[in-house]
């Protein structure tokens, strides 16, 4: 990153050194990492105002004693994972439907060529793709186990909820980057717009969107396991109720196990969209 | 995908057009996973319990919120919004930094065409476990050890950084004109001249646009992993929910979007900028 030298070839002439950059674009280059540099630093600076150093050069022990206390992974505990394993998954899965089901009007209403109003429809549509995608799912479940109690539905909801905005955002670029030809040659047999919808713009978008929505649900897999910290079921409820009573062997394992899961979820996930596209 | 009519005879065209199945041709495959997806369902719905009573007395609350939503509440919490703003804030631009800096070598290390097979698979793996922990599993182990605050957070951001980065930039090595690579090479230039001169301006104008998309994530992600206890704006949303003021949660909320929209939109500038 900061190898921005320019290296002079020795034995040439004054005039025949080959410099990558100008005078000039070299001074901005230089100019704009010292800003870089000096953001950080500044930024560095306010935010370990408050940090205790002494706790930081503890650390290695602080590290070395939680290492000692997780291992070993206490196995038998597996048998209180596996139904809440099985809710992680249902959250996520479940979660995932909700989020495609309201994803796919709302990424008609945003695409440019589908949207029914540019003026009003699509910002709105827009907005609600920013504000699902800017709030983590932890966030939504927060709010969710607050409003509607704790449990898996407010886990699903929320899951759901975030997926809209990714779903979504990837759906309507997939529908800007239809070919127009094949829109055009079902409109001129005289096709309704449902028919146009249905006949030259879905066939087009199908792949994409089961790609997205499987890539969308391995995601939620990872997600959907720690929910459970802010109270929203699954796999989480089990590791928070494990790290309040400071249990590390159990926390070990859920960790194993949330790390199974992931890599299982990815591999499913690659292996659909391998087939898919 | 729908496009497979076939002419079977000179003579015989068939008088109507059904469309071929959208997916999976198959049509005992199609109706299997069919039958299947909905025996799940049937299942997955029936194992989750919901207590409605609770839901309805929700309802209220969820109405609360919406109001608080649109009607939010800026002044009576600024100091701990400001305050978890700023710690936020700090926290997305050094881990940035920090996580780049170290992502870059990981990155380098973890490309088949610059690095020698050891390295590769050393680099792999880091990538590999930088990846499958998420931030919040991270940041309950950091806060275990270094203690509470944006420090922690600070440790744990620029470790899902160096994954992330490190894996993109890494592909992005390998996908590299290597004709430019191998006319570099040809003059004679070490291996330090052939990343600086072959490799690095290819790579530069994506490295920048990965770094904004980055720093974009990492405020997201500081706005998370303050709920487990390493600072930022997440702690100051989650006392402000466990009160119910749901006015100064909107508030929170309505910042950390307009944050976000402001660092898509100016990275889409400076991306465009830089290109």
């Amino acid at each position: 990153m900061t190898m921005q030298t320019d290296d002079t070839t020795a034995g040439a002439g004054m005039n025949a050194v080959w410099r990558h950059r100008t005078p000039r674009g070299r001074l901005m280059l230089w100019a704009g990492w010292l800003i870089l540099v000096a953001i950080t630093v500044f930024c560095w600076q306010v935010m370990t105002k408050d940090t205790i150093w002494a706790f930081v050069a503890d650390a290695p022990r602080q590290a070395a004693d939680l290492g000692s206390r997780m291992i070993p992974p206490r196995w038998s505990y597996m048998d209180k994972l596996w139904a809440p394993l099985w809710d992680t998954i249902n959250i996520a899965t479940l979660g995932t439907l909700i989020g495609v089901t309201i994803a796919v009007p709302v990424a008609f209403m945003a695409a440019q060529n589908t949207t029914p109003s540019r003026l009003f429809i699509r910002p709105i549509a827009l907005f609600i793709i920013v504000a699902s995608r800017s709030i983590n799912s932890l966030i939504w479940a927060l709010l969710l186990v607050s409003i509607i109690g704790p449990g898996l539905l407010a886990g699903i909801v929320a899951i759901g909820l975030r997926s809209i905005g990714f779903v979504a955002k990837l759906l309507y670029e997939a529908i800007e980057e239809t070919d127009i030809k094949q829109i055009e040659a079902v409109s001129a047999t005289g096709a309704s717009k449902a028919q146009i919808l249905n006949y030259g713009i879905v066939p087009q978008i199908l792949p994409a969107f089961f790609g997205i929505s499987v890539f969308r649900w391995d995601i939620n897999i990872r997600e959907s396991a720690i929910l459970g910290l802010v109270g929203a079921g699954g796999i989480g409820v089990q590791m928070q109720a494990s790290l309040n009573t400071l249990a590390w062997p159990q926390v070990t394992l859920i960790f194993i196990v949330i790390l199974a899961t992931v890599v299982v979820s990815e591999w499913v996930s690659a292996k659909v969209r391998h087939t898919i596209i | 995908m729908s496009s497979n009519t076939t002419h079977s005879g000179a003579t015989a065209y068939p008088s109507s057009w059904k469309r071929p199945p959208l997916f999976v041709q198959d049509a005992r495959l199609r109706w299997a996973l069919i039958i299947g997806a909905v025996i799940y369902l049937t299942l997955a719905i029936s194992t989750v319990e919901v207590n409605w009573v609770r839901v309805q007395e929700g309802m209220e609350r969820g109405w609360r919120f919406v109001k608080g939503f649109l009607t939010p509440d800026f002044t009576s919490r600024w100091r701990d919004i400001s305050q978890g703003l700023i710690e936020s804030l700090t926290m997305t631009m050094t881990s940035t930094v920090a996580g780049i800096i170290l992502a870059v070598p990981v990155g380098i290390g973890a490309s088949r065409n610059l690095a020698a097979k050891p390295v590769y698979y050393v680099c792999r793996a880091i990538i590999a476990i930088s990846r499958s922990l998420q931030e919040i599993i991270i940041a309950i182990l950091f806060v275990a050890m270094f203690g509470f605050g944006p420090f922690a957070g600070f440790l744990t951001l620029t470790f899902a950084t160096i994954g992330f980065m490190a894996k993109l930039l890494a592909e992005d090595i390998e996908d590299i004109d290597e004709t430019q690579a191998e006319a570099v090479r040809a003059t004679g230039a070490s291996w330090w001249q052939l990343i600086n001169y072959a490799v690095q301006p290819q790579v530069m104008p994506r490295l920048i646009g990965l770094s904004l998309y980055r720093l974009d994530i990492n405020f997201r992600e500081s706005a998370v992993i303050g709920i487990v206890g390493a600072g930022g704006i997440g702690a100051t949303l989650n006392t402000a929910i466990d009160r119910y003021e749901f006015d100064s949660a909107g508030a929170v909320l309505l910042i950390i979007i307009a944050i976000v929209m402001l660092t898509e939109y100016s990275s889409g500038y400076v991306r465009r900028w830089v290109q």
